[in-house]
């Protein structure tokens, strides 16, 4: 299995009594009231040393994304991050590590080829090792923070992709005449170093049309939820049919979930240090209705009537806002929407899911909520050391070819590295 | 009463297959639902005792297929569906009244092709924007917060019963579905402010237009009734006391014969 340190970049130090009064953490927090640029300051550069740890300790790849107008995650661009990843893994030897970009929104970038050359650029300084999300925003981003129109939304995003993939790969000049997009001559400079591009990654949230889209295009799913393996069971093993009934095998790369995880020396001790910060990322960050994630129009109208008729068999979780506050840590900890015990417990939880899910991408969340610097590294390092060589075994001894990670580095094989942690 | 009748009519214009709910035998007269999809309640049906109302469903919505909203891309290709609507019907010089979005729809269609309506009403329309009473964003708000956006009185017999939803889930979740799928549709043409440049054509409106809205809207505040009387030369406002943004809901009897006397006049 291939294990990605992913990173939010969270606002990690809201008052306690956030997000009093506030509809949602998203769009609606003042950042007059809340925000301080200088507090932001230490937050971007230890995220930032974050993620170069999990790359010093042999994570397979490290991650960004892309939000805006909000506590939860402000990496407005992720590929300002993965510039920096790009040329200090590549300086400091790091070079087998995947930049997980999970992504830029090409919806909401115009013209979309602005992501085209951006990726391009972290191909080109990583030297190769580029994983190309392209999500398709979340309402609130792309519609609220950003202005796209709804209802038009995943057409762009259909056609930005295709229109990528045009530029990175065409050996001629060409005019592109879309319905969204409109560019007389298109010869993109630079080209990605991965011949014929950059593997591409579709993140979701359960939405039927985003797996057939996946399943048509032979392309990877990455399923971003917070509520954990057990609560994923239903979604995944939808995409799984929905595969099936595409003539996809079940290739467990052609999947990838996202898990935020806390380790410490016993279950005990995992509880009692992470606990707030689990409390801190459901309870403030994710503080989210429904109508900001898919304002009217940006959900199709098969899945929209999917989700209303399947209701809470399909999604337990739709209104963030109001249905995460009565549940404690240890109620999150119980359903498993976190991962925190000791370096045994959450190998073996880990593992249990992944193969549950037949997911062999992990994406771990190791600096969550209000998890400060020094919490954050020690979790880091522990997983680094304890969980993740094991996790890198799943799925090893099984024939399975994985054409949905950079080719360099497919063959990785990961030896403990040596070297003293700060 | 007549039963409505529902005329599909094949529009060249984006290969679109327009539905309209029709019904009465009066002289003709145009309804343009708002938002929220097409809607054939009391006011409605009361206007079909006198004329034949044409009640088209914008495209996505009502009983249009969903999918044919992918292929009206700008509001030009809106108003050019419109129009082929009024064409395909010999709609010529005819009465309009335009609810909400309706509203809006009804003064693009006026400045485009201004001898096709010889009379507007425009209940709370949509089209215009202040900066010191900017549109509330109803389509991203909590069912809870548009429905008190849109009603002043949520406690009122007529807004209980417009809010009823169906007792089985499934019809309820078609209902729900259609209801956000028609904001979507008809979103697509006022995202993310509903200020599309109607602004600098209503100056090419020819029809004479009553302006109805209700005091206390709080969706479209009633300050924008003297914006579109000031665009509009031959307009009269009427505002109505103790009414939000649904008049043909909240105050149907105050309604009624002002629209009635307008239209005979």
């Amino acid at each position: 299995m291939k294990v990605t340190s992913f990173h939010f970049m969270p606002y990690r130090e809201l008052p306690d009594d956030f997000p009093k009064g506030l509809d949602s953490a998203w769009v609606d927090a003042p950042w007059w009231e809340y925000g301080d640029a200088n507090k932001v300051s230490d937050f971007y550069n230890w995220s930032i040393d974050e993620l170069m740890l999990a790359a010093r300790l042999g994570f397979d790849g490290i991650g960004t994304n892309e939000h805006h107008q909000n506590p939860y995650g402000f990496m407005c661009n992720p590929n300002l991050f993965g510039a920096i990843l790009a040329k200090m893994t590549r300086d400091q030897g790091l070079d087998d590590v995947a930049l997980v970009q999970l992504g830029a929104t090409l919806a909401a970038t115009s013209p979309p080829i602005r992501i085209a050359e951006e990726y391009a650029v972290l191909d080109c300084i990583s030297g190769g090792r580029l994983v190309a999300g392209v999500p398709l925003g979340l309402g609130c981003d792309a519609n609220i923070s950003y202005g796209i129109t709804p209802m038009d939304q995943r057409a762009r995003w259909r056609e930005a992709i295709d229109l990528m993939l045009k530029a990175w790969t065409a050996k001629e000049f060409f005019a592109w005449n879309g319905k969204h997009f409109q560019l007389p001559k298109v010869n993109l400079w630079p080209r990605p170093v991965q011949d014929p591009h950059p593997p591409l990654l579709v993140p979701g949230a359960a939405s039927a049309s985003t797996w057939d889209y996946c399943h048509e295009r032979d392309l990877p799913y990455a399923y971003l939820s917070y509520f954990g393996g057990k609560s994923a069971h239903n979604v995944m093993d939808r995409f799984w049919e929905r595969a099936a009934a595409k003539g996809k095998d079940a290739n467990p790369y052609r999947a990838s979930f996202l898990q935020l995880v806390g380790v410490a020396e016993t279950d005990r001790q995992a509880e009692e240090e992470y606990a707030k910060h689990v409390e801190y990322f459901y309870h403030k960050l994710l503080h989210q209705p429904t109508y900001q994630i898919a304002p009217p129009g940006y959900s199709d109208y098969k899945s929209l009537l999917h989700v209303l008729k399947a209701g809470k068999d399909l999604l337990q979780f739709s209104d963030l806002s109001i249905e995460l506050k009565p549940l404690k840590a240890k109620d999150m900890i119980a359903n498993e929407f976190v991962v925190i015990g000791s370096p045994a417990t959450v190998r073996d939880k880990l593992e249990a899911m992944a193969k549950r899910l037949n997911v062999g991408h992990l994406m771990v969340v190791l600096q969550f909520g209000s998890m400060p610097h020094h919490v954050a590294n020690k979790n880091i390092e522990l997983f680094g050391r304890e969980v993740l060589p094991h996790l890198q075994n799943i799925w090893e001894d099984q024939a399975f070819e994985n054409a949905w990670w950079p080719k360099k580095l497919r063959n990785r094989r990961v030896k403990p590295r040596e070297m003293a942690i700060a | 009463m007549a039963q409505p009748v529902t005329k599909t009519i094949p529009i060249r214009h984006c290969s679109f297959e327009a539905k309209v709910k029709t019904a009465g035998d009066g002289p003709p007269l145009v309804y343009l639902h708002p938002a929220a999809g097409p809607i054939w309640d009391d006011f409605v049906e009361g206007l079909a005792d006198r004329y034949t109302v044409y009640a088209p469903h914008h495209p996505g919505t009502g009983e249009t297929q969903r999918e044919s909203i992918h292929s009206v891309d700008s509001l030009w290709d809106l108003v050019l569906i419109y129009e082929e609507i009024f064409n395909a019907l010999g709609l010529h010089g005819v009465p309009v009244i335009g609810t909400s979005f309706g509203g809006m729809m009804a003064c693009e269609l006026a400045a485009h092709r201004p001898e096709l309506i010889s009379k507007m009403v425009l209940l709370d329309p949509i089209g215009l924007w202040r900066d010191d009473a900017p549109v509330a964003p109803y389509m991203v708000m909590s069912p809870e917060k548009l429905v008190a956006t849109l009603y002043k009185d949520l406690s009122s017999e007529p807004v209980k019963k417009v809010l009823q939803m169906p007792e089985d889930p499934d019809a309820a979740a078609t209902l729900i579905a259609d209801i956000v799928w028609a904001l979507g549709a008809t979103g697509k043409f006022v995202w993310p402010i509903p200020d599309k440049g109607l602004k600098k054509r209503m100056h090419r409106i020819k029809a004479k237009a009553l302006i109805v809205w209700g005091e206390d809207d709080a969706l479209v505040s009633s300050v924008y009734a003297n914006e579109f009387a000031a665009r509009i030369a031959d307009s009269q406002v009427e505002i109505i006391k103790d009414c939000g943004h649904v008049p043909q809901v909240e105050r149907l009897e105050i309604l009624r014969p002002l629209v009635a006397n307008f239209l005979a006049a």
